[in-house]
């Protein structure tokens, strides 16, 4: 059989190090913030934003992507496709050990793969869907067998995708249960100490890491400071060394950018390319008549808040594809706030006044101002709302009981409509206590076709024109309401170095950063 | 009547009264007079104060105008204050009035109860009871007259104490009078001097403590308040000062007004004192 060999040519993982023409310095702290408290560390079972940005410097993916988002060697050292597509061959890495001291092998994968995170992982449960199984021949090689060549499959491996999880600490468990939960067990560049609830979660460096001379760094202090206002001061202090996007207040952003010794970058969001908007709920209420759906639309002066708060950083989105991602479509209709039309709209639809509730997304004041600014737009238009308040854990309770009408939340697109995008209007893909599947609840026959051939068509012109049709239906049904492509600038000491260096930035940044004494 | 008289001249007093009376009218009418809702969005966000005569007071961080949150937030502050002022009147003057004048275990049991509202602090109690009831302008209310009886209640429970043993109470059960009504037409009337004082002090206390939960982001988010819109300028006090400053203008000239009052009325109803004055 002839194969193609990928990874081994590229085989070193520090992959920007041509850019530094420095030498890393060892040792030293680096004080972050994590905004919010993530309501956990163990990333194979949340998904939440702050719980990847801590938990991928712990755990690892079988890969790293860099930010035109190819493929690098991390815990797998090569990878092989046959020639049918079918057949992916996974090379692992010998002598990695987890933090525990237990060695990382292929039993590992297959259990962490096919297992657990087949149960508890909804998005990367859809593309599961194409692999018919995943056997391991020996230690340290891996096979996933496909039931059809699947264009996405390589970008599936980054640390939130995928994460390693060690099988001889969850294998027949309850693994929303398990002990280790509190106290994370990966191969990553640091291991776990301490979390402090309501202070700081304390990482430190691991002396075993498989990758000679990484980390440079020995501690990881993650803050927690509930107030935005705070955070400014702690960077402007030099308590804190970075702030990663969206832990600032947007208002805040053009002072602390113009501070002596304050770099920026947006880098570092290239394989997420966040995309927001408002969940509305499409089994009940007002929110179940598509006419209403669409004068949310009109209602939304997305312009105003794009420059009020967002302080002109991102884009106005305007469907469900985010226009970095693979497969957008620029034709779509746009729209347009245009009052007139809500509600025009509204009384189409003989809407009565029925009061819609809008969940609050507990993520700061910029999401908290944005509820305000929405719950104004469509009062203008003639929509009663109330605005309903919450913590983190209980904003994801009720989008996952489906126990809401109109919430906010942002998403990640992975680059690919059949990672990122179809997961959330995809029928198949409704199962109640997740926030992050189709919580809205679209049932679209035809889309759901139009998804499912798109993945696996060949070539990318055939995608290509099943998603434009896709596109064009779901903007026509407005399953969900879209605001933003959101765009969050990181903010850094600049004596902290490398710091941003692959596609999910400081997901997993702090293996490779050093700081210049 | 003496009262009214001696207040009138306790120019204090007045000034309070002035102030307080005019936060009434605009909480009364302002918002009819007043078009407009507080939370739309009229004119180019952080517009400071006195620059442009629609919006005198300038826009918050959203374009919203201050005045008009002013005013509705008066109406609020107003609101709430009375409103668990007079919960807290109603189950701690009861509970006092029966743990005075009936004493022994009666007393006993009602005075531990009220003694653990009292070893918590209040302010805490209070977040606990509107995080657990979501924020509402109800769970709000409510919290507050929760956490402020327990003085109404030690207060008419020593002045019954002192009360029950006067020759006209005696009197009065010797006539067979009931304990009811003993409770009711004798000494309650005769104790009302320093409840009223306390209680215009507990309307000052629960406006601090309605904007403090407001503040820390606690408030109902239907309903701008000053407390929400200090909390909201918190995060901007650099690039816009006046934000914070102004509703917390009107919160500390409230509670003023409303201890000035409280003292002139202490003053007018309390004999002694009164006579002091005069003399």
């Amino acid at each position: 059989m002839k194969k193609i060999i990928m990874g081994a040519v590229i085989a070193c993982l520090p992959f920007t190090s041509s850019a530094y023409a420095e030498d890393p310095q060892e040792g030293g702290t680096i004080n972050v913030v994590v905004q919010p408290e993530p309501p956990s560390l163990m990333i194979g079972m949340y998904s939440n934003a702050t719980t990847q940005q801590v938990g991928g410097n712990i755990f690892e993916g079988l890969m790293r992507y860099d930010k035109d988002l190819n493929p690098h060697p991390l815990l797998a050292t090569a990878w092989e496709n046959s020639e049918d597509g079918k057949t992916w061959t996974f090379h692992l890495k010998e002598g990695v050990v987890w933090h525990d001291g237990k060695p990382f092998t292929s039993a590992d994968v297959v259990f962490s793969i096919d297992k657990l995170l087949r149960e508890t992982n909804a998005r990367l449960r859809g593309s599961l869907a194409f692999v018919d199984s995943i056997t391991a021949p020996d230690d340290y090689t891996v096979v996933f067998q496909l039931n059809q060549p699947f264009g996405p499959f390589i970008r599936l491996f980054e640390v939130g995708t995928t994460p390693m999880l060690p099988k001889h600490i969850y294998a027949g468990t309850d693994y929303k249960l398990n002990p280790a939960n509190h106290h994370p067990i990966g191969t990553g560049p640091f291991v776990f100490k301490e979390w402090k609830k309501g202070s700081f979660i304390h990482l430190a460096k691991n002396e075993n890491y498989h990758v000679k001379g990484l980390p440079h760094i020995d501690e990881l202090y993650w803050h927690v400071i509930p107030d935005a206002a705070s955070r400014s001061v702690a960077f402007e202090t030099g308590k804190i060394d970075v702030l990663p996007g969206g832990s600032v207040e947007n208002f805040d952003v053009p002072r602390l950018t113009e501070l002596d010794n304050a770099c920026v970058t947006t880098d570092g969001w290239e394989f997420f390319s966040p995309h927001a908007w408002l969940w509305l709920n499409n089994r009940q209420g007002p929110t179940s008549d598509k006419r209403f759906r669409q004068a949310v639309m009109y209602s939304m002066d997305r312009e105003f808040a794009k420059s009020v708060l967002w302080n002109d950083y991102g884009k106005i989105a305007k469907g469900p594809v985010g226009s970095k991602t693979k497969f957008y479509d620029d034709s779509l209709p746009n729209y347009e706030y245009n009052p007139e039309k809500a509600k025009a709209l509204l009384a189409e639809m003989g809407y009565d006044g029925t009061p819609v509730r809008l969940m609050a997304m507990p993520y700061g004041e910029t999401w908290q101002r944005w509820t305000e600014v929405i719950k104004q737009n469509l009062e203008e238009v003639g929509i009663k709302t109330q605005i309903v308040s919450t913590d983190v854990a209980g904003w994801n309770q009720k989008i996952g009981d489906w126990d809401y009408d109109i919430s906010f939340t942002y998403l990640y697109q992975y680059g690919d409509p059949a990672l990122g995008v179809s997961r959330t209007y995809l029928s198949n893909n409704i199962a109640k206590g997740s926030p992050w599947n189709n919580a809205e609840g679209y049932v679209n026959k035809q889309v759901d076709q139009w998804f499912n051939e798109a993945a696996v068509a060949f070539p990318d012109a055939k995608r290509a024109e099943l998603y434009s049709k896709a596109q064009h239906q779901i903007v026509e049904d407005v399953p969900v309401a879209w605001l933003m492509e959101l765009e969050f600038p990181t903010i850094y000491n600049c004596k902290v170095q490398n710091l941003v260096d692959s596609a999910i930035g400081v997901n997993d940044a702090f293996g490779t950063a050093w700081i210049k004494q | 009547m003496n009262v009214i008289k001696s207040l009138t001249q306790n120019k204090v007093a007045m000034v309070g009264f002035g102030i307080l009376f005019m936060f009434v009218v605009i909480a009364l009418f302002g918002p009819y007079l007043y078009d407009g809702s507080p939370w739309r969005m009229v004119q180019r966000p952080f517009l400071p104060p006195f620059q442009n005569s629609n919006y005198i007071l300038g826009t918050d961080t959203l374009g919203r105008d201050v005045l008009a949150g002013l005013i509705y937030g008066a109406r609020i502050s107003l609101l709430v204050g009375l409103v668990s002022t007079t919960i807290a009147l109603l189950i701690g003057i009861p509970l006092g009035a029966y743990a005075g004048y009936y004493g022994g275990w009666v007393d006993e049991v009602l005075m531990r109860f009220t003694e653990i509202f009292q070893t918590v602090p209040s302010f805490a109690l209070a977040v606990v009871l509107v995080a657990i009831f979501e924020p509402s302008v109800y769970s709000i209310t409510g919290a507050i007259a929760i956490v402020s009886w327990p003085p109404v209640a030690r207060l008419v429970r020593g002045e019954f104490l002192s009360l029950r043993s006067q020759e006209y109470v005696l009197a009065a059960k010797l006539n067979g009078q009931t304990n009811r009504n003993i409770i009711m037409r004798e000494i309650l009337p005769n104790s009302l001097s320093p409840i009223i004082v306390l209680a215009s002090l507990m309307v000052a206390s629960a406006i601090l403590l309605e904007s403090s939960l407001s503040f820390l982001g606690l408030g109902d988010p239907e309903i701008m308040s000053w407390g929400y819109m200090i909390g909201a300028a918190k995060t901007v006090i650099r690039q816009a000062w006046w934000l914070s400053f102004i509703p917390g203008i009107a919160i500390a000239i409230t509670v003023l007004s409303l201890n000035l009052l409280g003292e002139g009325l202490n003053e007018a109803l309390n004999p002694k004192l009164s006579g002091k004055r005069e003399s």
